[in-house]
């Protein structure tokens, strides 16, 4: 309120002679410049504690991960003073992180490249291609989306171990190779695409499987990109199928034997901090790579629906 | 119309339906396999009694959705995960709009920020709640350290009933910060600054241009927020599979972690998909208010909140 006041001209005349309203005029202005270099500084502050709060649990892993063993809870908390690397050998040595490694690696490469090539030629199929049944079933494809993983959980594990599947690679991969949001993503940026171009192809020659991958795909690597970088994330970071469907610890994933660690390790931090960081750096370091693609992709799937 | 359709019927060639089916065969196999038949399946599964070692399966009609009805621990799983949906969604938008609006407009360093912010959402669950375990310890975890410096007493988190609960949607919303930052960003972005303007000139500050024009025009955008949170909070399982397991003595067992110990605790199969078809249920209904929003309801929600 008491703000609004001082809007008006010292002399508390409003309007009146058109000097005057200039002077009015250029007051506020000079109002509304301080009120947004103070409001900036403001936010920066807000930006600031919040950020430290977004931060600190990384912080103080990777911090306590360097710590030796006796001063796991001593300050300070949030920059590593010590340089313990043992701990990480420790980690190591406690629980075949490499082993965990591998297998997410390998179902990983396995979901990230099974969704792209799944998903470009359905896409294609359904952007491009005249067939009986086109629209039904891509209504089929994407209505699939809206089943909760819970409800498909119990029959797909049962289906698993059928195929006799439970413990291999096939079980972590084949059930998440395709993905009809990635269909969905794919079709929308093919459809982006100026159909002239397939046509010039078709005339010079090109097979309509060669349009896909050497007009329309190329063109489409914004999509496909977007698309890994989601995919890998999901896979890099899921939990709970791969738990349901491991037995073994030779077959854990990542995050199932961070799990496990931590049900063995419960309060030994400094090892248990090791395993996290080990853990996530991968999805980090994409994520630096690749935030541009992730945040647009994001924000349009949200804003799309 | 009926002449028309003929005519497109007889357009389709023979090479394109051929493409089609070799483009669509595989990713239709899977998801015939994975998705499809799963769903059917489970169904079936929530109609019978079944215990998955040996017994015969049998018919039981509705009667596991009326076990369901009956049981405490169902409406106690349901209850948690509605206290829980409730509190990251209405937490987590206004701790993202906040954000949001902080990094709108001429801001230095947004894309630094932005980025900062958005961290916690790209890493795994189970990593993020094995850090907020510790963080969340006691004795010495930073969180109490953090509140007893500030003269606060700090209770004993994830072993205290009243306070498990609560530990977890703060952790949910510090995960979901970036996205619902993210999203409200764009949506903040979309408002011509003439708006403003008009605002100021009419007098009104900052207050005034965030109750007139900012609030109401992002209302789409909140809508949509709302829904997805509700859409992703109603089906969590790795963090409370984490932290507490769905401990203390149920505090925090939301309906994915009961059906995950009917189902492969319990063996109860078809008492589990009973419990999957009612987060069907709630989820869906969500889902169809996201298409109201989203689709050509969007525009009636965003007319009315301009008027």
């Amino acid at each position: 309120m008491g703000r609004r006041r001082d809007n008006r001209p010292p002399d508390g005349v409003r309007g009146g002679s058109g000097l005057n309203r200039r002077h009015g005029r250029s007051w506020r202005r000079a109002r509304r410049a301080r009120q947004r270099a103070l409001g900036s500084l403001a936010r920066q502050l807000v930006l600031l504690c919040g950020a430290v709060l977004v931060v600190a649990p990384f912080l103080w892993s990777i911090t306590t991960s360097l710590k030796p063993i006796r001063e796991t809870f001593a300050p300070p908390y949030l920059y590593p003073v010590h340089l313990e690397w043992r701990n990480y050998v420790d980690a190591w040595q406690a629980a075949p992180f490499a082993r965990y490694y591998l297998n997410t690696a390998i179902m990983t490469a396995g979901i990230v490249g099974g969704q792209i090539a799944f998903a470009a030629l359905s896409a294609y199929a359904f952007a491009r291609l005249r067939f009986p049944g086109r629209d039904p079933l891509f209504l089929v494809f994407l209505g699939t989306m809206m089943v909760p993983f819970y409800v498909l959980l119990i029959p797909s594990y049962l289906i698993v171990e059928r195929l006799g599947w439970v413990d291999t690679y096939w079980a972590l991969i084949v059930p998440r190779a395709v993905s009809a949001f990635g269909i969905f993503l794919m079709r929308q940026a093919f459809l982006a695409v100026p159909r002239e171009l397939d046509e010039a192809a078709l005339i010079d020659g090109c097979s309509r499987l060669g349009i896909l991958w050497r007009v329309v795909l190329p063109l489409s690597r914004p999509a496909v990109a977007t698309l890994g970088v989601f995919a890998f994330l999901f896979s890099w970071n899921d939990f709970l199928w791969p738990m349901i469907v491991s037995r073994s610890p030779e077959m854990y994933t990542i995050q199932v034997g961070l799990q496990v660690f931590m049900g063995k390790y419960g309060t030994q931090w400094v090892k248990l901090m090791a395993g996290v960081v080990t853990s996530t750096i991968p999805a980090l370091f994409l994520f630096l790579l690749a935030q541009s693609y992730l945040v647009k992709g994001m924000a349009t799937s949200g804003l799309k629906g | 119309m009926k002449e028309r359709r003929i005519k497109a019927r007889n357009r389709y060639r023979w090479d394109e339906i051929r493409t089609a089916i070799i483009c669509l065969a595989p990713a239709a196999a899977i998801f015939a396999v994975f998705n499809v038949v799963p769903t059917v399946w489970s169904l079936v599964l929530s109609l019978s009694d079944w215990d998955w070692l040996g017994t015969a399966r049998r018919f039981v009609g509705l009667a596991q959705y009326g076990a369901l009805l009956r049981s405490p621990e169902f409406w106690n799983s349901l209850r948690v995960t509605v206290l829980y949906t409730t509190g990251v969604t209405v937490l987590g938008l206004v701790a993202g709009l906040t954000v949001a609006l902080c990094l709108s407009g001429n801001v230095r360093a947004r894309a630094f920020w932005r980025s900062v912010y958005f961290t916690p959402a790209v890493t795994a669950t189970v990593a993020a709640g094995v850090v907020w375990v510790y963080l969340f310890d006691p004795a010495g975890g930073l969180v109490n350290l953090w509140l007893r410096r500030m003269g606060l007493p700090g209770p004993a988190w994830l072993t205290d009933p009243s306070w498990a609960l609560v530990a977890i949607i703060m952790v949910s919303v510090w995960k979901r910060l970036g996205l619902n930052t993210v999203i409200y960003l764009a949506g903040l972005q979309s408002i011509p600054d003439e708006y403003y303007e008009a605002v100021s000139v009419d007098g009104g500050g900052v207050w005034a241009g965030f109750a007139h024009v900012t609030w109401p025009l992002l209302a789409p955008t909140t809508w949509l927020l709302a829904i997805m949170s509700v859409i992703d909070s109603f089906q969590v399982f790795d963090l409370v599979y984490v932290m507490t397991s769905g401990g203390p003595m149920g505090a925090t067992e939301v309906m994915g972690l009961y059906l995950y110990r009917q189902a492969f605790r319990l063996f109860h199969m078809g008492y589990a998909s009973a419990v999957g078809w009612t987060i069907f249920i709630f989820v869906f209904l969500a889902t169809l208010l996201q298409w109201r929003v989203s689709g050509a309801g969007g525009a009636s929600i965003y007319g009315a909140s301009t008027r």
